[in-house]
């Protein structure tokens, strides 16, 4: 891991509307190259608002925010992240393989280019002989699949995830946690990522950033010290449900008992939200 | 207020224009001869666009709650549903206009009958397929949950069904309002009473008259929209809830 | 949602399953046409056994013709040593697609950019829609004759007699384009446009990518109503214009010899039927090519 933090947060503050809503308080946050960062929170702390900071496609209020060492306009400009959300916005018009292609499209690759470079992210998240099928023939794992594809398809120093597992169900959710792990080392990305579930945290990341309800403060940093790579016999370990504990009881000093972790009511997402 | 802005600027451009280059009479008269003419010619005018509005309104009545009752009987028979829908679908590529002459022959072409008769077909099949979509589009956890409770059909069609059909109800209920003015008023270029609208308009254009027939078209247009207007604030109050008319969900 | 793979194997078009359905699909078409023939016939012997009146409606050979006369005199000639009617209304019925082609197309594209200029700007959108929607209540067949004077003169000369009838065609087709295109085009997931936020996409990228695929079926489903609005528009549009040899003549001309053949009326409605849904259909064959969704599911 290098020394240069991928993602840097000063005092990063959001308030909605006049004299609104605060959904972010004063967050300081370092992400090293190479790590794996989930945030977790109760809803309504501001995850997925942070996330959306990150990706310049919410204006912070106040604070700095620092990407690959420009500012996140700057970064967003030259395409220097992915973004996967929990719902995985396919086009249906377009096959699986020209999903895939399309931020490749839109930076001007040629068409040879944008071919191969499917092929290989095809395989990468094993739906090889999938690419001219259609989304909605695919199963939900299996968009996800490939809405994972798309956005590692420009082989982003960073990617941006918000809750993208939160919609599927807890064995398809379970193996996907495995490839993801997997696609994470063979890509070498730094990773953001947003979940409710304090399992699935522990499990994935190399760090668990965890929130305080609203307004959202960083309310605890939890270090993972679990082996790589790892398993499905990793969360059979006592040192892992020792993890889970501790995350646990952060969230529960930082404001509220587990069961507001549960999928987001009213968790606020900047504008934009229907 | 933008439209506001955008009709008194038109207002203005149109008298404007139609002064600055001499407009033939004919073609497009001042906003300002217009206004004059309904001033002094009211009273015909007015009788010959109220009574096309009578025939229009009558026949969007017959029509609209023929196609909503008919859909309302069929929606549950899947096997009829799938039988008809082609037909009515069908019958709104049909050019039903021009079987203004035959309903002349059928009621006489004199009376209101026969453009209420074309009007009332008009409105039907759009009405029967908007009705038939709505009825169906229920999701099925709606219809579960009733049936959880033992609700009966009859039971489950009011509390559910039709409150979930009425954004389509509503919005075939606008279109017909169109489709029943233009077929009053077109019915009648096959022939119609003497005190029709679309009869006299012909009438005033075959005499030269043409501030009359431009009066007698602005007449119409705003009864026209005020026929709209009024299924659209009748659809305000019967569907405040919906997301389409509290005004939600734009870009 | 367990995550099996389907199978990518597409079923073949011969597959037992959809041959099935496509027969009871045939099948049910028929069947209700000749429940609509049996009906119309059992009335027609109904309302003259017992002499059943609807104000000035009586049931006879004048009101009610038999089904298989009005297609019988298809087949025959409608002027002594005359071509046969199908011939005649053949013609009339290409002289009116043609008119209604031309303007379903002039309707179709101002319809678009129009609807694709309001989708731009709410500000135009606020501003003008209130007076799109109120110009469908202006009661073209009323305009016409203006339209026809107006326009006439300055078509080129292959146009010179039928280019009026067109952009009345034209006028009975944009609303319903403009108003789905700028429903299509507005209607995008907001999910995906901050997708494309993330691409830092450029908004005309947006547009043509994204905003416009996604409205397609939209304006698909205005194309296949304006595509029979083109053919009303065209055959109301003959009226004022004096022209005979469209089917909007072929209707007043047969109208007036009612009394003495009324079939020929029945036939001639039957071919302008034929011609709208043609145009329909027409529409419907291109959108399957052209869109390719999910399909439907409808409870």
């Amino acid at each position: 891991m290098s020394t240069q933090p991928v993602v840097s947060l000063r005092g990063v503050t959001k308030s909605f509307g006049a004299g609104g809503v605060t959904a972010l308080q004063s967050i300081d946050l370092d992400v090293l190259a190479g790590e794996f960062v989930s945030l977790i929170g109760p809803s309504g702390c501001g995850k997925s608002t942070l996330l959306r900071v990150v990706g310049d496609l919410v204006d912070a209020t106040s604070g700095e925010v620092v990407v690959n060492g420009k500012s996140a306009r700057q970064a967003r400009r030259d395409g220097d992240y992915g973004i996967v959300f929990q719902d995985a916005v396919l086009y249906d018009w377009r096959t699986v393989a020209k999903n895939i292609a399309l931020p490749l499209e839109l930076l001007g690759w040629g068409k040879a280019r944008r071919e191969k470079r499917v092929e290989e992210l095809l395989g990468l998240v094993e739906l090889q002989g999938f690419g001219g099928l259609h989304p909605w023939q695919l199963s939900g794992g299996m968009q996800q699949r490939v809405s994972i594809a798309r956005a590692l398809s420009f082989s982003p120093a960073l990617l941006l995830m918000d809750e993208p597992f939160g919609a599927l169900d807890e064995m398809t959710r379970e193996r996907l946690n495995g490839e993801l792990l997997r696609i994470w080392e063979m890509s070498g990305s730094t990773v953001i990522f947003v979940t409710h579930s304090i399992s699935e945290a522990v499990f994935l990341s190399t760090r668990v950033v965890v929130m305080s309800r609203r307004p959202g403060r960083i309310a605890a940093l939890v270090d993972i010290d679990l082996p790589q790579p790892r398993n499905a016999d990793t969360r059979e370990e006592p040192h892992f449900f020792e993890l889970v504990t501790e995350v646990r009881d952060r969230l529960r000093e930082g404001g509220l008992n587990e069961e507001s972790t549960a999928p987001g009511e009213g968790e606020l997402v900047g504008e934009g939200t229907p | 207020m933008p439209a506001a802005v955008v009709f008194f600027a038109a207002i203005v451009f149109w008298e404007g224009a139609v002064r600055i280059f001499d407009i033939q009479d004919f073609l497009l008269p001042a906003p300002s001869d217009i206004v004059s003419t309904l001033r002094s010619d009211w009273e015909p005018l007015w009788s010959a666009a109220f009574f096309t509005f009578r025939e229009a309104v009558a026949g969007f009545v017959l029509g609209c709650s023929a196609g909503f009752l008919v859909a309302a009987a069929i929606a549950r028979f899947r096997l009829l549903r799938s039988a008809v829908m082609p037909y009515a679908i069908a019958a709104g590529a049909v050019p039903i206009i021009a079987f203004a002459p035959i309903t002349n022959n059928w009621f006489g072409v004199t009376g209101m009958s026969s453009k209420i008769a074309i009007a009332a077909i008009l409105c039907f099949f759009p009405m029967l397929v908007n009705t038939m979509k709505g009825l169906t589009s229920v999701p099925t956890s709606s219809i579960e949950l009733m049936r959880s409770y033992a609700a009966s059909e009859l039971t489950i069609f009011r509390r559910v069904r039709l409150p979930s059909s009425l954004p389509y109800v509503f919005s075939g209920l606008k279109v017909c309002t169109v489709l029943a003015m233009i077929g009053a008023i077109v019915g009648d270029y096959f022939g119609g009473a003497p005190g029709a609208l679309g009869v006299q308009i012909r009438r005033w254009v075959g005499i030269f008259a043409f501030d009359q027939a431009w009066a007698g078209i602005v007449l119409a247009s705003a009864l026209g929209i005020l026929f709209y207007g009024s299924v659209a604030v009748a659809e305000r109050l019967v569907m405040g809830w919906h997301p389409s008319v509290r005004g939600a969900g734009a870009e | 949602m367990a995550d099996a793979a389907m199978a990518p194997a597409r079923s073949p078009l011969l597959d037992p399953e959809r041959v099935r359905r496509a027969a009871v699909n045939v099948g049910l078409f028929v069947a209700v046409l000749v429940v609509i023939w049996g009906v119309w016939e059992a009335f027609r012997a109904f309302g003259e056994a017992t002499g059943l009146r609807l104000g000035q409606f009586e049931v006879n050979d004048r009101t009610m013709p038999h089904v298989h006369d009005v297609l019988g005199t298809l087949f025959e000639p409608s002027r002594r040593n005359g071509p046969l009617l199908v011939d005649i209304l053949w013609d009339a019925a290409r002289f009116t697609a043609k008119e209604a082609a031309v303007g379903f197309l002039l309707g179709a594209v101002i319809g678009f950019v129009l609807g694709a200029l309001l989708a731009h700007s709410g500000l135009l959108q606020r501003g003008f829609l209130p007076y799109i929607v109120a110009s469908q209540t202006i009661p073209i067949l009323a305009v016409a004759p203006m339209v026809v004077v107006w326009v006439n003169p300055r078509m080129p000369p292959g146009l010179k007699d039928w280019g009026a009838v067109s952009v009345i065609a034209a006028y009975l087709t944009f609303f319903p384009v403009t108003i789905n295109t700028l429903r299509g085009l507005t209607s995008v997931d907001p999910r995906a446009l901050e997708l494309m936020r993330s691409y830092a996409a450029s908004s005309w990228k947006v547009l043509w990518k994204l905003r416009f695929p996604a409205a397609l079926p939209f304006i698909f489903t205005a194309l296949k109503i304006a595509a029979p609005a083109s053919v009303v528009g065209a055959i109301i549009g003959e009226l004022p214009a004096s022209i005979q040899d469209g089917l909007g003549g072929a209707i007043l001309n047969f109208n007036q010899y009612y009394i003495t053949a009324p079939t020929r009326l029945w036939a001639t409605n039957l071919i302008a039927a034929l011609l709208g849904i043609a145009f329909f259909l027409a529409v419907l064959l291109v959108e399957k090519l052209v869109v390719r969704r999910a399909p439907e599911h409808v409870a």
